[in-house]
């Protein structure tokens, strides 16, 4: 039942990520990307991370997706004019295509039987973060902090 | 006896299960979930049929009229009557519209508000979906909502639409905070994040007869309010129906819908309601457990509905009380009053801990939250400040 699950959800997620590439309208892409995304939450599901596909999920799909779509409707402007092939583009995928196919070929065999470890709970993710990983823990708060307080000053600065 | 009727609908289910003893164990997994599909779909649709109905009578005896009464006795096969016409009706979609978004929009938003009322315990051994995660999944699979409303808003391809779906967005982005960070204090103290658990440790009475659900601590009822607001906010109900504010922009996301398409953006708000009100009781009002140690022979199932009725009660009390309230309040609200007042929660639920989690815990968080909201109340009182409203549009 597990691998049908499977077959089911790598099929969903692949034809989500390819419309995302090749849909004319911006928004529709925005949207499958969303759909590509769950699709990525519901394997971290299947494999028993249940906490890291729901924070996927939540926030993915309730902030970034929507953050993404929101910008989308906001510069619209000249989308769907056709700006010629795109090398860039194309340069940046077959790197990140090398790097990710070289990455699994360092890997130990797939046929090897995974260790036994223990479920991953909530309450284990937070001693971790507590303790052995507090100093990034605080240095990504107060990065997002500084985020926080940046963008308020920009919209600050209009009322002048 | 009393056991047995509790665990009526349970037994009920492990019946049918009994006929299919034998088949592979995939099967009897998939029926299993389907059953409890099947009950979650009947009782909450019944509910949402009653509601429609009861709603309308209730708002009807506050403003001095009588509301339905032609259909059936007392008006209650009003819901019926409503449910034809609806199917019945023509289903117009805008010749300029995104034909597939405009279809998928009031989908997926139905789907989202019955997945979220899939992990809300509704009596002893009573979870349809039963995960450890149950309170991140609600908010996890809750925040697709705001997409949905996006779309429909989006691909009505109507400026009406459109300004409904971005003020929608921007109150349910703002609320979304106080929500979850009320929840938070709850999570802390249970150290989990299981429903089923978060039940449980409400489970007993202090002095014998007080019910040690989490309102009846200083923090908790804090919380609770918080919760309650931002879960009508969460629902776009009046008096924060702003997103469709009739008077300004027609209806909002739901302009272009007509027919069963907008019967069920209608059914997702009340199922979105009941699911808010649902994990409040959860979490706050002890869930299914009884207020009080003889009454227990009540099962438990009726317990968690007599709660909720209570709060869908005061939804529809606020309804016909309250006027809309004004966008720009509105965020200010939420981002000046109620996001600090639940971090406020957050700190009071700790110093309620560490105080011990007796008559101290309770007088010292207390305390911490009544400096904390009288410190707010005199910092955004405007009282002595009027001057003549600045205007400030969008660009």
């Amino acid at each position: 039942m597990n691998s049908a699950a499977l077959v089911v959800i790598a099929i969903l997620t692949l034809a989500a990520a390819l419309a995302t590439a090749t849909l004319q309208k911006l928004m529709h892409a925005a949207l499958c990307f969303a759909v590509a995304l769950v699709g990525v939450a519901a394997f971290f599901l299947l494999l028993g991370a249940e906490f890291v596909g729901l924070v996927l999920v939540f926030v993915y799909i309730g902030a970034v997706a929507v953050l993404i779509v929101f910008t989308i409707l906001l510069t619209r402007r000249d989308i769907g004019k056709d700006r010629g092939f795109n090398w860039g583009g194309v340069l940046v995928a077959v790197a990140v295509f090398c790097g990710l196919t070289w990455s699994i070929l360092k890997t130990q065999s797939l046929s090897s039987v995974a260790p036994h470890i223990r479920v991953l709970t909530v309450k284990r993710i937070g001693e971790a973060l507590m303790t052995s990983y507090v100093w990034p823990l605080q240095c990504i708060g107060l990065l997002l902090t500084a985020a926080l307080i940046g963008a308020l000053i920009l919209v600050m600065e209009e009322r002048g | 006896m009393s056991s047995s009727l509790d665990q009526i609908f349970v037994t009920a289910k492990r019946w049918l299960l009994s006929w299919l003893a034998g088949t592979p164990d995939w099967i009897i997994q998939i029926a299993s979930s389907l059953l409890n599909i099947f009950a979650l779909l009947a009782v909450f649709l019944t509910l949402f049929a009653l509601i429609s109905v009861l709603e309308r009578k209730i708002l009807a005896r506050m403003q001095n009229r009588y509301g339905p009464n032609r259909v059936g006795p007392f008006g209650l096969f009003q819901p019926i009557a409503d449910g034809i016409k609806m199917l019945i009706k023509e289903d117009i979609v805008p010749a300029r519209a995104d034909r597939v978004v405009h279809f998928l929009a009031p989908v997926l938003i139905a789907a989202v508000a019955i997945l979220t009322l899939g992990v809300i315990p509704y009596g002893r051994n009573m979870t349809p979906f039963a995960i450890d995660g149950g309170i991140l999944f609600f908010f996890a699979v809750g925040s697709a909502t705001e997409l949905a409303v996006f779309m429909a808003g989006w691909g009505s391809n109507n400026k009406f639409s459109m300004l409904g779906a971005m003020r929608a967005i921007a109150q349910m982005f703002s609320y979304e905070l106080p929500l979850i960070i009320a929840v938070l204090p709850v999570v802390m103290v249970v150290g989990s994040l299981t429903p089923d658990k978060i039940v449980a440790a409400q489970a007993q009475y202090t002095f014998g007869f007080v019910p040690r659900w989490f309102v009846f601590t200083p923090w908790g009822a804090t919380a609770f309010i918080l919760f309650f607001v931002s879960g009508l906010v969460e629902s776009n109900r009046t008096p924060f129906d702003v997103p469709e504010g009739e008077s300004e922009i027609v209806a909002g996301h739901m302009t272009e819908y007509s027919g069963f398409k907008y019967a069920t953006f209608f059914m997702a708000e009340y199922l979105g309601m009941f699911a808010v009100s649902g994990l409040a009781v959860t979490l706050f009002l002890g869930g299914w457990h009884a207020p009080a140690l003889s009454l227990e022979i009540v099962p438990s199932y009726v317990w968690f509905f007599i709660k909720l009725s209570a709060l869908l009660f005061v939804y529809i009390w606020l309804r016909g009380t309250l006027p809309r309230i004004r966008v720009d309040q509105m965020m200010n609200v939420a981002w000046k009053f109620m996001l600090p007042m639940a971090f406020t929660c957050v700190i009071a639920a700790a110093v309620w801990h560490y105080a011990g989690r007796g008559l101290r815990g309770w007088l010292w968080s207390l305390v911490v939250i009544a400096t904390v909201y009288t410190a707010l109340s005199i910092l955004l009182d405007t009282r002595r400040k009027f001057a003549p409203r600045a205007y400030r549009f969008a660009e």
